[in-house]
């Protein structure tokens, strides 16, 4: 089964839809609001971060709202990409290679389709980041509605809420990590939404598979 | 107790040195109530609202000699009802002016991210600094005492200042002023714990209160409030006083040893990654990349060169 209307002139494939670009950018642009001003309000050192948004009543005023953007987003996200993001018996063989792909030795990788399990477990981790995010976020936008009886949830709260944001600024900075400076061509696939042939065999050689198939007409 | 009292002490979520710091001697101030002889009046709730200027809300009868269930962002000073039945079958009505306490290690301090947010001044003053305060609230949650109180109009939080206004210029606060039977007490930390122990002394050897005692918990490195309470072993009678107040431990844990720890980690997660970099470099190397496309002219130039040879040849 090939999937022909990926193939483009050029040797290029398309990787990301239109609606799948903009939705990476919405969550891309509302996450990064959220983590700057997210850490203004984390370290005193970086209080100077909420002065350049705004000021910081608008930094806290705003934050709650990014964060229903990307929450959104992230809720979009999963609506068109977990059925691909199960873990398959292949990731498995990947996880016990990951020291070869750390070192850039991929052509000793078992090969992927659309995405590698890295990339289903930053999915996986920005969603569940995104739920604990949400649910504490909500309780810190309306702290003086927390009865003084239910401050538990005020207390779970301040601790929940970091603890989710450090995990998602870890897999932040390894998505930027891969996708601008590991990865070649994988900025602009999120960007432009087509890569290389070269790029797609490299990395996602099940996925080049798929979408070549037995196409009568395979990319030159 | 004049201007040299109101040198800031401790600042929240400010970066560097408190500004005068440790350039003078201390002089910690204290309210003492006395709450054996505490009769309810509201007058110090009435003197509160005159002297910050505070706007008049609506009370709530409930039935008791208290004016509304608990203090708001205008209403910082509110007396207490218990109706408390004693082992004896004999009636106690328990009557605490609850207020900020001015903790010495304020929990409210310590939960703000806003730079200068909350202060507290060498006299021990804790006070809210509006103009920099954000209204995010960490301030409700970090205080032990349901003490301070979001305004929705401004989106600021407010509390009683113990009016650092008036101490500074060397008045007794307003609600002290305004007490009729003498039950609040205002003066420096020392001589309030000293009144407030002799007054125990007396509660429990002549009044029949075995355990009378002051209230100043240590949890919170004492209060710049301080009460005498007929029964120092059950503060939770006078209000819901908690016994053994805490900055909350998720608080503690929240600003201690998550914030370095996560610091570590966002600092480290940075420089690993670069040094990864200058090790390994990008996935795709300009060698390998050169070798493919000369692998690819090759074969390109191969297969046109048996078609030619096929054309020329056929």
């Amino acid at each position: 089964m090939s999937q022909p209307d990926l193939l483009l002139p050029h040797g290029r494939i398309l990787r990301y839809h239109f609606h799948e670009r903009l939705t990476h950018w919405v969550a891309a642009g509302s996450f990064i609001y959220l983590m700057l001003t997210g850490l203004a309000f984390w370290s005193p050192w970086l209080f100077w971060l909420a002065l350049v948004f705004g000021g910081p009543q608008i930094s806290r005023t705003l934050h709650p709202w990014a964060g229903l953007v990307f929450f959104f987003a992230v809720s979009y996200m999963y609506a068109m990409w977990s059925a691909q993001m199960y873990s398959t018996e292949n990731d498995k063989e990947w996880w016990k290679n990951i020291e070869h792909y750390t070192k850039n030795e991929d052509d000793r990788m078992p090969p992927v389709g659309r995405y590698n399990p890295g990339q289903k477990l930053l999915f996986w981790g920005f969603v569940f980041c995104g739920l604990l995010l949400l649910a504490s976020g909500v309780v810190l936008w309306f702290p003086e509605y927390i009865p003084w009886n239910l401050r538990l949830l005020r207390y779970a709260a301040v601790i929940v809420h970091p603890g989710a944001a450090l995990l998602s600024i870890g897999l932040f900075m390894i998505h930027i990590y891969m996708s601008v400076f590991a990865e070649r061509g994988a900025f602009g696939s999120v960007i432009r939404g087509d890569v290389s042939v070269e790029f797609a065999k490299r990395y996602h050689p099940i996925w080049y598979k798929e979408v070549v198939g037995d196409s009568t007409n395979p990319p030159k | 107790m004049s201007q040299e009292t109101m040198r800031i002490q401790k600042m929240s979520a400010h970066a560097g040195a408190i500004p005068g710091e440790d350039t003078q001697r201390t002089y910690v101030v204290s309210k003492l109530i006395d709450t054996t002889t505490c009769i309810g009046c509201k007058a110090c709730e009435v003197a509160c609202m005159e002297w910050n200027d505070l706007p008049f809300g609506e009370t709530v009868f409930d039935n008791t000699y208290q004016t509304m269930p608990e203090t708001r962002w205008n209403y910082w000073n509110l007396i207490l009802f218990n109706e408390h039945e004693r082992e004896d079958g004999s009636l106690q009505w328990l009557m605490r002016k609850n207020q900020c306490m001015h903790c010495a290690d304020p929990g409210c301090l310590a939960a703000c991210p806003s730079d200068g947010a909350i202060i507290q001044y060498a006299n021990g003053i804790v006070d809210f600094q509006q103009a920099n305060c954000i209204g995010c609230g960490y301030c409700i949650t970090g205080c032990p005492f349901n003490i301070p109180k979001f305004n929705p109009q401004t989106k600021r939080v407010y509390k009683c200042t113990l009016c650092a206004d008036r101490v500074g210029e060397g008045l007794e606060p307003a609600c002290i002023k305004a007490c009729p039977t003498g039950c609040l007490h205002f003066g420096s930390k020392d001589d309030m714990k000293d009144l407030a122990e002799k007054r125990a002394t007396q509660l429990r050897d002549h009044y029949n209160f075995p355990n009378a005692g002051v209230y100043d918990p240590a949890g919170v490195g004492g209060t710049g409030v301080m009460y005498i309470l007929h029964d120092a072993t059950k503060p939770e009678l006078y209000g819901g006083l908690p016994k053994d107040p805490q900055i909350p431990l998720m608080v503690k844990l929240w600003k201690g040893p998550i914030k370095w720890l996560g610091n570590i980690a966002m600092i480290g997660g940075l420089i690993g990654l670069f040094i990864h970099y200058l090790r390994f470099g990008p996935k795709d190397r300009e060698d390998q990349d050169i070798r493919e496309q000369i692998a690819l002219a090759q074969e390109k130039a191969a297969k046109a060169a048996k078609e030619k040879n096929e054309e020329e040849h056929p």
